[in-house]
Formats: structure tokens, C-alpha cells, sequence
């Protein structure tokens, strides 16, 4: 396959692709309408302003125990491939160069800020825009923000990986768990059993809040993990030079 | 305004990405991606989607490349 052949295969693939994308496209507002007509009055009857949390912890709950699961898989593989043997933990050598003031003036400012909004997205994912997810990714990210500061130590004595992992297991779990009780309560997995409550009140929308926050526990707790291992490996000397 | 904005960061994502993809060296490409990232974030939040910037900003502009780096500097033997 020389260049020139797969230069034309490239673009006739580019071209069969935009035409499909134009036809989808020129049928796209139909569409949505369709499912916005649905999803509004769904989420309205179940007190939950945040339309993209309605669907992702209401009405389409079920696909979001899938994504769930992925991430937690995700991060169990990363760990059984990344794990140190306690020789390793041993050799661990975190090396301390020397940080700009501004960087770490600018990383211990943020590291509140960013951990309160964290928070703050996870436990709002019902009423404004975000969720468990969101707030999850922030959460963790925030966190490391000690290790920009340049202080590895000071970050592996408060990122406790023991109790994130049992985190992020409890996290699946209970998110599975809540869907069961569903069952039990009104016969069907992941049903809004809940009391409502009023619109717009923080204890309101049912399960919505509780899975949101189930998920903001595991997807914090997940990336903790998975960035602790990537720390390691990436502070671990190498064998001919230790 | 808003479709000027949107048409502006439509064209300014196409710039970072093509940027990106011709960027050969990983170490580089990781900071490209990030400002990538950060290009998709704005763009997201003209388009009324700022959970999904939220997502973005954590996992693309930093998550991503920051493992991208660690990763180089495992395989790399210890340099950066």
C-alpha cells in the first residue's frame, strides 16, 4: 500500500463519512425536540432542575451503573498492572527539586478552591449544571494540585489510598445497591423511590442526589488511585541507576 | 455574538488539533493537548454545555496529559 493509495482511501473514507454526518446532521433537530419534549416533563414531575441529571441518574440510571463499572474496571486493571511489589515501595525515592514560589503560592491558593467546587458540583449535580462525575474529576484533579505545589510527600499523607480504594468499591456498590432497593420499593431496578421533595430545595429529586454523589465518590476516589499508581512508577528509579 | 464566538472557537479547535497531530514529539504533544483541551472547554461553555467543560477542563487539560508525561518519563528511564 503505497502513499499515494492510502492518501485516496483516506479521503474517500473522510468523504463517505461527511456525507453520513450531513444526513445525520439534517436530521437532527426533529430528533431532539422529540426526546427534549420527553425528558422535560420527566424531569420536571421528578423535582430535578438539572436536565442532564435527570437523565443520567433518572431516566437513563441504568446506563450510567454501565459507565460506572467502566471506570471502576478501568482503574482495577491499571492497578494490577501498576501495583509496586514492597521491594519497589522500598526504592521509592520521591526526588525534591525546587519549585517556583509563584507555582506553589499559586497551587496551595487553588487547592481549597478547586477541592470546595469539587464538592460544591457533586452535591448541586441535581440543580446546576454538573454531577458526580463532574464534581468527581474536579475533586481529584484539585487534589494534586499539592503535588504541582511540589510536595510529594505532603501528598501521599493526605491522599489515603487505602481508604480511596475501599471508596471507590463502596462508591459502585451502593450506586448498584440504590438500584436495588428500587426493586424492592416499587419493582423496578434504579426507580426515583425517594420523596421528592420541593423544587430547586437541596434534599430534593429523590435518588438523584444520592446516586449523583455515589458516583462523585468512585470517580474521585477511582482517580486518585489511578494517578497514585501512574506517581509511583513515574518516582520509581530505574534499576541500573539505583 | 454567540455564533461569531462559537465559529471563532470552531476554527481555533481545528487549529490546536491540527496542532496537536503535527506535533511529533509526545513530550511537546502533551502540553499541546492541553491547550487543545482548554480550546474544547471554552468552546463547550459558549455552546451551553459547561458540565461537559467541567469534564473536559479536569480530564483533558489535565488528567490526560499529566499521565501522558508520567508514562514518558517510566519508559524513558527517568528523564522527562
Amino acid at each position: 500500500m503505497n502513499r499515494r493509495f492510502r492518501t485516496v482511501l483516506a479521503c474517500a473514507g473522510a468523504l463517505a463519512l461527511a456525507v453520513l454526518l450531513a444526513a445525520a446532521f439534517a436530521r437532527t433537530p426533529g430528533a431532539t425536540q422529540v426526546y427534549l419534549e420527553l425528558a422535560r416533563p420527566a424531569g420536571q414531575a421528578h423535582m430535578t432542575p438539572n436536565l442532564v441529571s435527570a437523565i443520567n441518574f433518572d431516566l437513563r440510571a441504568l446506563d450510567t451503573l454501565g459507565e460506572e463499572t467502566i471506570v471502576a474496571a478501568a482503574v482495577v486493571g491499571t492497578l494490577s498492572l501498576l501495583s509496586l511489589s514492597p521491594a519497589e515501595r522500598h526504592r521509592l525515592n520521591p526526588d525534591h527539586r525546587p519549585v517556583l514560589p509563584a507555582v506553589r503560592a499559586f497551587g496551595y491558593l487553588l487547592l481549597p478552591v478547586t477541592v470546595l467546587l469539587g464538592i460544591d458540583v457533586i452535591l448541586h449535580g441535581h440543580l446546576t449544571p454538573g454531577g458526580g462525575f463532574q464534581g468527581g474529576v474536579v475533586l481529584a484533579t484539585g487534589w494534586h494540585l499539592l503535588y504541582l505545589a511540589g510536595d510529594y510527600p505532603a501528598l501521599a499523607r493526605l491522599r489515603p489510598i487505602g481508604w480511596c480504594e475501599y471508596a471507590e468499591a463502596a462508591g459502585t456498590g451502593l450506586y448498584a445497591a440504590t438500584g436495588l432497593a428500587g426493586l424492592v420499593a416499587s419493582g423496578s431496578f434504579l426507580t426515583n423511590f425517594l420523596p421528592l421533595g420541593s423544587w430547586t430545595a437541596l434534599p430534593s429529586a429523590g435518588t438523584v442526589p444520592l446516586l449523583s454523589f455515589f458516583v462523585g465518590v468512585e470517580v474521585a476516589a477511582g482517580f486518585v488511585v489511578l494517578l497514585a499508581r501512574f506517581l509511583e512508577q513515574g518516582l520509581l528509579p530505574d534499576k541500573e541507576n539505583a | 455574538m454567540t455564533t461569531v464566538l462559537s465559529l471563532l472557537l470552531l476554527a481555533l479547535v481545528a487549529v490546536a488539533g491540527y496542532a496537536v497531530v503535527r506535533t511529533a514529539d509526545p513530550a511537546r504533544q502533551a502540553p499541546t493537548l492541553s491547550v487543545y483541551s482548554l480550546v474544547l472547554t471554552l468552546l463547550f461553555v459558549v455552546l451551553q454545555a459547561p458540565d461537559v467543560a467541567l469534564s473536559e477542563l479536569a480530564v483533558g487539560s489535565a488528567i490526560v496529559p499529566l499521565l501522558v508525561l508520567l508514562t514518558l518519563r517510566k519508559v524513558r528511564g527517568g528523564k522527562p
